[in-house]
């Protein structure tokens, strides 16, 4: 491991608890390393002080999206967020994610989350089958352009426990789903355009963001889920008004 | 209605409103440039059919506009659902309408009669 | 846990359109109250825009017409966000520009008065 960078421990506190019961903080004494995530904080704690303190992760290189805790009262990737950058005054705090439920400590239920995925119809819809050819697609056409923008979601929902229209109306599929829904929208090779403006038109839909960009300014990958739902805001406002989907 | 629909009303309404807005706050630096008396407001707008149907689309426009906000309002941050956010929403525009009409009979009513 | 930090121009222009625009719900009402008693009560009318000269309730009038202009530019941001296929730096300097002007046009006119 690398080498210790100071004598003083920081200073970590953690949010505990579960369902059934409010969250506890619990402070733990850390030592301080040379190119620390907050993830390797926490793993830390659970192999040094509390084996019982539960959390999530996989990948560690911020691909697989399970890692995201509130870190300071921010939503953040913790396997790419380096202790240096967020301790103040020698302490960090650790919590688990706004707007879901909490399973246990640092590990939330991310099935309301997904369940919206799918509510909103990110799902593909095939224009051919598998005995047709592939459809050349235009790398630089504006559609693909737009479904290029947001393929990079690894579905981490920093985005979600960001967003306060989450926070206040709980029918609301939140910034990642109606990002999905915008990509599939702009994908040539997706088919039924209709059913996904259906699908973002319900009472948890696009119309009901307030453009206050918390999922833009927080989403790890940089990408710009705002965009998206201004998008489909406008395509069914288009609709609307009579303009012909493709 | 869908809530797309009222997503469209609430947009539409607010068009509509954006030019009234600023006529409204021209008129109103104009009138209040020497005093302002209900003679004064009167002499006005008592008896135009352009004055009344100007305030009359204006009002229409703001109960919807403002019951449609409020209905969200309540919804994220008084935790209203269901009926009794529906029914909260509908008395806040109709009872707005109301109070408008009644202002724009007031101020444009009689006059030529 | 600590606050979830939000101060972010998106997130302020936000807050300031919902705080301005349940401000102006709040306060229709007693406008339209007010301007009802023209045809019944025109003394009473009389004897409250009386009271409009009064320091501090002028000071509130402006406070009004800010809030009024802040909803009404702030809302046709959102319109602009929501349905122009303008790039973000365009309808920043586009919602500047508009209120920047609007403002010192209004700060004048009402200085001239």
């Amino acid at each position: 491991m690398a080498e210790v960078l100071q004598q003083d421990p920081m200073r970590v506190t953690v949010l505990r608890g579960g369902p059934g019961a409010p969250m506890r903080p619990e402070t733990f004494e850390v030592p301080l390393y040379e190119s620390q995530t907050v993830l390797d904080v926490v793993s830390w704690i659970q192999q040094n002080s509390d084996p019982t303190l539960s959390y999530r992760f996989a990948c560690r290189v911020g691909m697989c999206g399970s890692c995201a805790m509130m870190v300071n009262g921010v939503p953040r990737w913790t396997c790419r967020t380096h202790v240096q950058k967020v301790l103040v005054g020698g302490a960090i705090e650790v919590g688990p994610l706004r707007n879901l439920p909490v399973i246990k400590d640092l590990a939330v239920d991310m099935d309301p989350f997904f369940d919206k995925w799918v509510e909103a119809e990110g799902r593909h819809h095939p224009t051919r089958t598998r005995d047709d050819g592939i459809a050349p697609i235009d790398p630089e056409s504006a559609d693909r352009q737009q479904a290029t923008a947001g393929i990079e979601c690894i579905n981490c929902s920093v985005c979600y426990a960001a967003c306060d229209t989450v926070a206040g109306n709980p029918d609301y599929l939140g910034p990642a789903a109606l990002q999905r829904a915008w990509t599939l929208y702009n994908d040539e090779k997706n088919a039924d355009r209709g059913s996904i403006l259906d699908a973002v038109s319900g009472k948890g839909g696009c119309h009901f963001c307030h453009s206050m960009g918390s999922c833009t300014i927080y989403c790890p990958n940089e990408l710009n889920p705002l965009a998206a739902i201004a998008g489909l805001k406008s395509a069914t406002a288009r609709r609307f008004f009579g303009r012909r989907d493709r | 209605m869908t809530e797309f629909r009222l997503y469209m009303l609430q947009r539409l309404s607010a068009l509509v409103m954006a030019p009234f807005v600023l006529l409204h706050i021209g008129v109103m630096i104009y009138a209040i440039r020497d005093g302002i008396s209900a003679a004064e407001i009167l002499g006005r707008t008592q008896g135009s059919v352009l004055w009344f149907t100007f305030y009359a689309t204006f009002v229409v426009a703001v109960s919807i506009h403002a019951a449609l906000g409020l209905r969200i309002v309540l919804s994220e941050w008084a935790g209203l659902r269901g009926p009794t956010r529906e029914i909260t929403s509908l008395a806040i525009g109709l009872g707005l309408f109301a109070l408008g009409a009644n202002a724009v009979w007031s101020v444009t009513a009689g006059g030529t009669s | 846990m600590k606050a979830f930090p939000r101060s972010h121009p998106l997130w302020l222009a936000y807050i300031l359109h919902r705080l301005s625009g349940i401000a102006l719900a709040l306060f229709l009402p007693f406008h339209f109250w007010v301007l009802s008693l023209a045809l019944t009560r025109a003394a009473a009318l009389d004897g409250l825009l009386g009271v409009t000269e009064m320091p501090l309730v002028k000071a509130a009038e402006f406070g009004l017409v800010f809030l009024l202009a802040v909803h009404m530019f702030g809302g046709l941001r959102l319109i602009a966000l929501e349905w122009l296929p303008w790039s973000a730096p365009q309808k920043t300097w586009a919602a500047a520009a508009a209120g920047g002007a609007f403002l010192v046009s209004t700060a004048f006119l009402l200085r001239a008065i």
